[in-house]
């Protein structure tokens, strides 16, 4: 066994330089030199000022904007650091909701959120995305029909003609990559810019 | 289900298929010690090392010394991994000052990243530092997948060689899985990740003010480096919380593709490199086959039940066209999601690019049985043909019982010392899952940490010990394991599902190579025809499967009933 011990702590330590250090900063190095946008979080910039990263999502509630889908994330309660309070699009600490699919508290959940969508959808099917908490809490998309579902209310709130808000949804609504993988979809925060682009 | 759905698995597992020659035929000649294109670069990186620690290349060692190598390797890796996250507070690169790590969550995520395991039960970007992240974690996730790869290597030299006492030097295969394999792959791999959109920077977030004026902290680090080899060596420790389903894992379709194929590609080759080196090529395709059957079942089970969706749901007025969207991202759909769920299950990979605990009742149950079916479909890279090839050996005993012949398998007599050392290996999985998983279900505080009652508070803790014991890593994650009991008895059942199986394999192994191969003969058994493949695939759903079936029926099964019935808990 003692024969074992000077290869097994040397290649660990020679290991740990070549695939824990070097490997992480040069391709940290390359990925910074070649891509620094993808690299530094695909920032969008509004002036000087950083409003978002493309890919995380962000928590909408006023009308005027198109709303995101529910998210599970949490933060510490300020009161009581034990214990976690809701805080919707929390991007230090991504979650689900892990309610399994008979879980009272999930169809109660979406029975309120879906009487209350109703009202706007006028009699008819929910998307399902519009009811249902995303995986990792921080998701930048919702589908075609949920961003159809909100055109009115938000025209309606910004004073836009309601095709104008239309036209918006259509040129943000992404395909699928070479026309098959993923699936449709529309960029909430990158919608919702361009609306204030749009009229402010 | 869609037509574009299946076109997109289709098109995966073409990807993958068409590597398994070159990436297999590459490895054979990598462990073989022949010259490849990255010698010139990384020889003398290689002679270096050997010289640094005292290893003589060319002297190869019997089963007991490899597996002692192999095992002081991964305690010293297990011992600095533990001091690197209890004393991550005095080490630089971390910008959020998080402190040490609790005591029994480093001992259980130690446990994890050195058995490849990658079960997480903590929160990366709450939790670990940079410098934990790199130094610490991506090092394991490197030496867990070669240390995998060396031994299914030396596996695989004891059916290749006749009359052999020696199957091969750790030091050597593990350096070279390392450096010829997987370093390559993940340079590769990272930088195509960063394309796609996946951050690689060492701040640790960004401060940024909502379009509504509210503060959101976005957390970020050197993500992509980590996800290459995570994919790469079926570890499935994510960088942040949520796993691949974290948009900055896991940004779109392209990164998702890359991914699955990530996490399939090495494991879906060795099956070729063990034929390469045994000499008969049609054996790994017969491997690859049977495991390939099995998966893609699985992978349409699961897409069938989570396109179906949950009825309570459209009792709402929900259109369920777009299936079960609770706990998945919009960009991945039921179909993505679905694939992704039974490939890293089928794979001992664990990365997540959705909630299993939300997955409806027979789609949860898929990723449960593609692991409690051992983790050989196609398993994780190395553990996954090892786990085969033993797999093989019961198919052909229990050929050679119904036909009263003495069983062979590649020419290799299969007798009572290997028999009974593959049996003790294979019993090691019901033996942690049920155990534990009974006493958890009975312990009171043990059952507090389950986020759901009824049937699914059970699949929780089922799936808990199972994804241990499997070195798998993915998760029920509505349970709580960050407590001491399941710290504890889930490091335990990491620790034996990965070396209590190695060690009886390995016996295997030396006993293998020592015995002469002899020729086929009109009354061999062969073991590269379809029959074969059927028969190994019965043996591994009875084998794997039927021990756990009481299990299945008082969690997903009777839940999916009760979801049929309208019942909430």
């Amino acid at each position: 066994m003692f024969v074992h011990l000077r290869p097994a702590f040397v290649l660990l330590i020679l290991m740990t330089v070549l695939t824990g250090i070097c490997y992480p900063l040069a391709v940290t190095g390359v990925a910074q030199a070649v891509m620094p946008a993808q690299a530094n979080g695909s920032l969008i910039l509004r002036g000087d000022q950083i409003v978002g990263s493309e890919l995380i999502g962000q928590n909408f509630t006023s009308d005027r904007y198109f709303r995101a889908r529910l998210s599970a994330t949490v933060a510490p309660d300020p009161k009581d650091d034990t214990k976690t309070i809701d805080a919707p699009y929390n991007a230090a600490n991504s979650s689900g909701s892990n309610f399994g699919p008979l879980s009272k508290k999930l169809i109660d959940r979406i029975k309120a959120d879906a009487e209350q969508l109703a009202k706007e959808s006028g009699g008819k099917r929910l998307p399902a995305d519009a009811v249902t908490a995303s995986a990792s809490g921080l998701d930048p998309h919702i589908s075609p029909a949920y961003a159809a579902l909100q055109v009115a209310r938000v025209a309606g709130a910004r004073g836009l003609p309601i095709e104008r808000v239309a036209q918006l949804v259509a040129e943000h609504t992404e395909g699928r990559f070479l026309g098959v993988f993923g699936e449709l979809r529309v960029n909430v925060l990158k919608l919702n810019l361009a609306l204030d682009r749009s009229k402010p | 289900m869609t037509a574009i759905g299946w076109l997109q698995i289709g098109i995966l597992f073409a990807l993958v298929l068409v590597c398994v020659k070159p990436l297999g035929g590459y490895m054979a000649r990598v462990f073989q010690g022949e010259r490849t294109p990255l010698t010139i670069v990384l020889g003398p990186i290689e002679r270096g090392f050997y010289r640094l620690a005292g290893v003589d290349p060319a002297k190869e060692q019997g089963w007991f010394a490899y597996t002692v190598a192999m095992i002081v390797f991964n305690a010293a890796g297990f011992l600095l991994l533990y001091l690197i996250l209890r004393l991550q507070g005095f080490f630089p690169l971390n910008p959020q000052g998080f402190s040490a790590v609790a005591p029994d969550l480093a001992f259980n995520t130690a446990i994890s990243f050195v058995t490849n395991t990658n079960w997480q039960a903590y929160g990366g970007e709450t939790t670990m530092s940079h410098f934990a992240q790199m130094t610490g974690l991506t090092v394991q996730n490197f030496l867990s997948a070669a240390t995998g790869i060396a031994l299914a290597i030396a596996f695989v030299r004891a059916f290749a060689r006749s009359g052999a006492a020696y199957v091969g030097n750790f030091w050597v295969d593990m350096t070279r899985a390392t450096l010829y394999v997987l370093l390559p792959f993940s340079v590769i791999v990272a930088l195509a990740f960063v394309a796609s959109g996946l951050p690689q920077t060492l701040l640790a977030s960004v401060d940024v003010k909502t379009l509504e004026g509210a503060a959101q902290t976005i957390a970020i680090g050197p993500v992509a480096s980590q996800e290459a080899i995570k994919q790469l060596g079926t570890n499935g420790g994510g960088f942040f919380n949520v796993n691949s389903a974290h948009p900055f894992e896991n940004p779109n379709a392209i990164s998702n593709l890359i991914s699955i194929w990530a996490m399939l590609a090495i494991s879906a080759s060795l099956p070729y490199t063990f034929g390469k080196m045994a000499g008969d090529t049609r054996q790994g395709w017969a491997l690859l086959l049977a495991m390939l059957v099995i998966l893609v079942a699985g992978v349409g089970i699961a897409y069938w039940a989570e396109a179906g969706g949950n009825p309570a749901f459209a009792a709402f007025g929900i259109d369920p066209s777009s299936g079960n969207l609770e706990g998945k991202e919009v960009r991945f759909g039921v179909v993505m999601s679905a694939l992704y769920a039974a490939v890293t299950t089928g794979l001992s990979c664990g990365a997540v690019n959705a909630m299993h605990d939300s997955f409806t009742p027979l789609a949860g149950m898929i990723p449960l049985i593609m692991i409690k079916l051992g983790e050989v479909l196609p398993g994780g890279v190395g553990s996954g043909l090892y786990g085969m090839l033993i797999f093989a050996i019961l198919a052909v005993f229990i050929a050679g019982l119904m036909v009263g012949r003495t069983p062979e398998y590649l020419g290799k007599k299969i007798e009572a010392r290997e028999m009974k050392l593959a049996m003790f290996a294979v019993l090691i999985l019901p033996l942690c899952i049920l155990g534990f998983s009974a006493a958890a279900a009975n312990l009171p505080f043990a059952l507090e940490s389950l986020a759901n009652n009824g049937p699914h508070g059970l699949s929780e803790i089922l799936y808990a010990y199972s994804s241990a014991t499997g070195n798998n890593g993915s998760a029920f994650a509505g349970l709580s394991a960050n407590t001491k009991w399941y710290n504890t008895t889930l490091g335990i059942s990491m620790l034996l599902g990965r070396f209590a199986y190695i060690v009886p394999m390995m016996a295997i192994a030396g006993s293998l190579a020592a015995k002469k191969r002899s020729p086929a003969s009109a009354g061999t058994f062969p073991t590269h025809t379809p029959l074969f493949v059927g028969l190994l695939i019965g043996v591994i759903l009875i084998v794997g499967g039927l021990q756990f079936f009481p299990a299945l029926a008082l969690g997903p099964i009777v839940e999916h009933l009760l979801m049929l019935a309208g019942k909430t808990f």
